[in-house]
């Protein structure tokens, strides 16, 4: 969202529209305001992560403002794309190739290389693994000035940047998602009625599948992803099911979990715990099936807590049915 | 036969004397892992007892090298130290690093790739993977190595709990060598390294691939198995439901627009005649048939 003020009180006027606005489902809570700028070239500058070549890339042309996919798609050769070898990075030297192959006019090419070597440092400092200017502009009387960007930082090398975490916007998190971040569980809401807790992202993910396969026959969808992470505690367990319970879309709940590292007695522990502490709060009809590491463990401490809410069945394509056809009733 | 690793890979584990360190060495060693030594920087010259056996601890991987002939490593370093654990197993020209730290910054991981290339003499395997195992002759990472023993089927994956449900479903079948990749954005091994290897491997017949939402790693997949690919493969994708924008746990299983969906992927996969599954025992149905005759 861009607008232009003639002075300060326009800006002010202006900012009070845009402040509050609703973008793509995110609250506006913030305006940067910038010197309007005589614009007489707008151009694309972006570095970012390249996971098919495992290293970086800059994308540079001289045909900004618009949406450069459509630039990639109908012009690609006003797209130079350039890979960076993360252990050399972006110099002057390799600055100035980029500059040329993106076909920037010669009297800018210093200017706009020294904002590619500050964009490199910044993006290797931050840890981003994407920092995009678009556009970037060269003004009437020649300056070159970022005026609208797009940074993306990675949350594994967050330990380097304590600072970071100031920037993640918590208002426009859902509660559920905060109260599971806040117990260190990895989990994503989602529109439907079957609860699902597994472990590891991918198990998690084909439960969900399973289950939407399933849930086709009764009108019913994975309410939500949670993983629960290799070597799962009862702690874990417990903390799990109480936010998917605490989920008033949620209908049932189906437990997956393939024992790799992750014992299943732990897991059954987990969820006879959880239900201890959720008393008459729980009524939703958990279903499980667990595999693997000490199974036969796992499965007794099931059986022998005999919770009324509670059922186990032996694959997990059988557990999805169930618990879909109980969500549907 | 196996791919990357077998009975005589001579293995060290870099963060050993780590609690998972600890824990995973005395399991791998009860699965049959020859590991020779454990390396920690400051703590070289100390030896530690792994359920009765006794590992001499090295400061360095070079060092851990000559006085063991250690071919293979497996990194359990914290994420902090992880870069500078992998450039210490390439700069010993080490042939395979096994990473399974997770939560690596993906510049560390861009670096240490990176570097290895340049050198030429090490693979690496990971980060943030289950690792990979040789049914009763040599496991590296956190795979259990109870769920099912040797055979004739080669396993690819980027998920680890995928990896376990699938030796599950065909366990009496058995896999020649079963590798977790890792779901992280850069990885060192990739589906096409292993596809290959399966393919020149003469004791496997057929071949599971396991993909995710996310890149377009499955798709690059797909056009190597038209090229090179004899043996039989059947896929499975994970993530169909996914929704945009949203990552899924892995740091790599996100979908962005309309690349990176699953639906993509099969596609791809089907078009050079990989049958694939909609469910993990779907996919080893169709396995189960192909081994069956």
């Amino acid at each position: 969202m861009v607008k232009l003020a003639e002075n300060a009180n326009d800006a002010k006027e202006i900012a009070k529209v845009i402040l509050g606005m609703d973008i793509k489902g995110h609250t506006v809570n913030k305006v940067m305001i910038a010197q309007a700028a005589p614009i007489a070239s707008e151009y694309y500058l972006a570095i970012l992560l390249d996971r098919a070549n495992r290293n970086f890339l800059v994308m540079a042309s001289v045909a900004g403002g618009m949406e450069i996919e459509e630039v990639a798609h109908k012009t690609p050769e006003k797209l130079a794309k350039v890979g960076i070898n993360p252990n050399t990075g972006i110099d002057k030297v390799k600055a100035l190739e980029i500059v040329k192959s993106g076909q920037f006019p010669s009297d800018i090419a210093d200017q706009v290389a020294d904002v590619l070597i500050k964009l490199w440092n910044a993006f290797v400092k931050e840890d981003a693994t994407l920092m995009e200017i678009n556009p970037l502009v060269k003004t009437a009387d020649g300056k070159i000035i970022a005026l609208d960007g797009k940074v993306t930082l990675d949350e594994n090398a967050g330990f380097r940047h304590p600072n970071h975490e100031e920037l993640v916007d918590h208002a426009a998190t859902n509660p559920l998602e905060k109260l599971a971040k806040e117990k260190d569980l990895n989990y994503v809401k989602l529109e439907g009625q079957v609860g699902i807790i597994g472990n590891g992202a991918g198990l998690v993910m084909s439960t969900l599948d399973v289950v939407a396969y399933a849930g086709e026959k009764y009108g019913v969808k994975p309410a939500n992803f949670l993983d629960i992470g290799g070597g799962a505690s009862a702690d874990v367990m417990a903390n799990g099911l109480s936010i998917i319970l605490g989920d008033s879309d949620v209908k049932s709940v189906f437990v997956n979990v393939f024992g790799g590292i992750t014992s299943c007695d732990a897991v059954a522990t987990g969820i006879v715990q959880a239900l201890e502490i959720l008393g008459d709060k729980a009524t939703k009809p958990i279903v499980v099936r667990l595999d693997g590491n000490n199974v036969e463990a796992g499965r007794k401490i099931l059986n022998d807590a005999n919770h009324p809410l509670v059922q186990q069945l032996e694959t997990m394509d059988g557990a999805a049915a169930k618990a879909a056809e109980l969500a549907g009733k | 036969m196996s791919i990357f690793v077998n009975e005589n890979t001579k293995v060290i584990v870099q963060g050993m004397t780590g609690s998972e360190g600890t824990k995973h060495t005395k399991r791998m060693l009860k699965a049959g892992t020859k590991i020779v030594a454990g390396v920690t920087p400051g703590k070289g010259g100390q030896s530690v007892d792994m359920d009765g056996k006794q590992l001499p601890i090295f400061n360095t991987v070079s060092e851990a090298i000559s006085a063991t002939g250690a071919n293979a490593s497996v990194v359990f370093v914290p994420p902090k130290f992880a870069k500078a654990a992998v450039i210490d197993a390439v700069d010993a020209e080490i042939a395979l690093v096994v990473v399974i730290t997770e939560g690596i910054p993906v510049h560390d991981v861009a670096a240490f790739y990176a570097y290895a290339v340049s050198k030429g003499k090490t693979q690496i395997l990971g980060p943030n993977c289950p690792g990979i195992i040789t049914p009763g002759k040599s496991n590296l990472g956190i795979i259990p190595a109870d769920i099912t023993g040797p055979g004739a089927i080669g396993l690819v994956s980027k998920s680890g709990t995928l990896t376990y449900q699938m030796m599950f479903e065909l366990r009496d079948f058995g896999f020649t060598t079963a590798v977790g990749i890792g779901g992280d954005p850069i990885i060192g091994t990739t589906h096409i390294d292993c596809l290959r290897a399966f393919q020149d491997d003469p004791e496997t017949k057929a071949i599971v691939m396991i993909g995710e939402i996310g890149g377009d790693a499955e798709e690059r997949a797909a056009l190597f198995i038209k090229e090179y690919v004899t043996k039989p493969v059947v896929g499975y994708v994970a993530g169909f439901t996914a929704p945009e924008g949203k990552t899924m746990g892995h740091a790599g299983a996100i979908v962005s627009g309309s690349s990176g969906t699953a639906a993509a992927k099969k596609e791809a996969l089907e078009a050079v005649g990989v049958a694939v599954g909609k469910t993990p025992s779907e996919t080893a149905n169709l396995m189960r048939k192909i081994l069956n005759g």
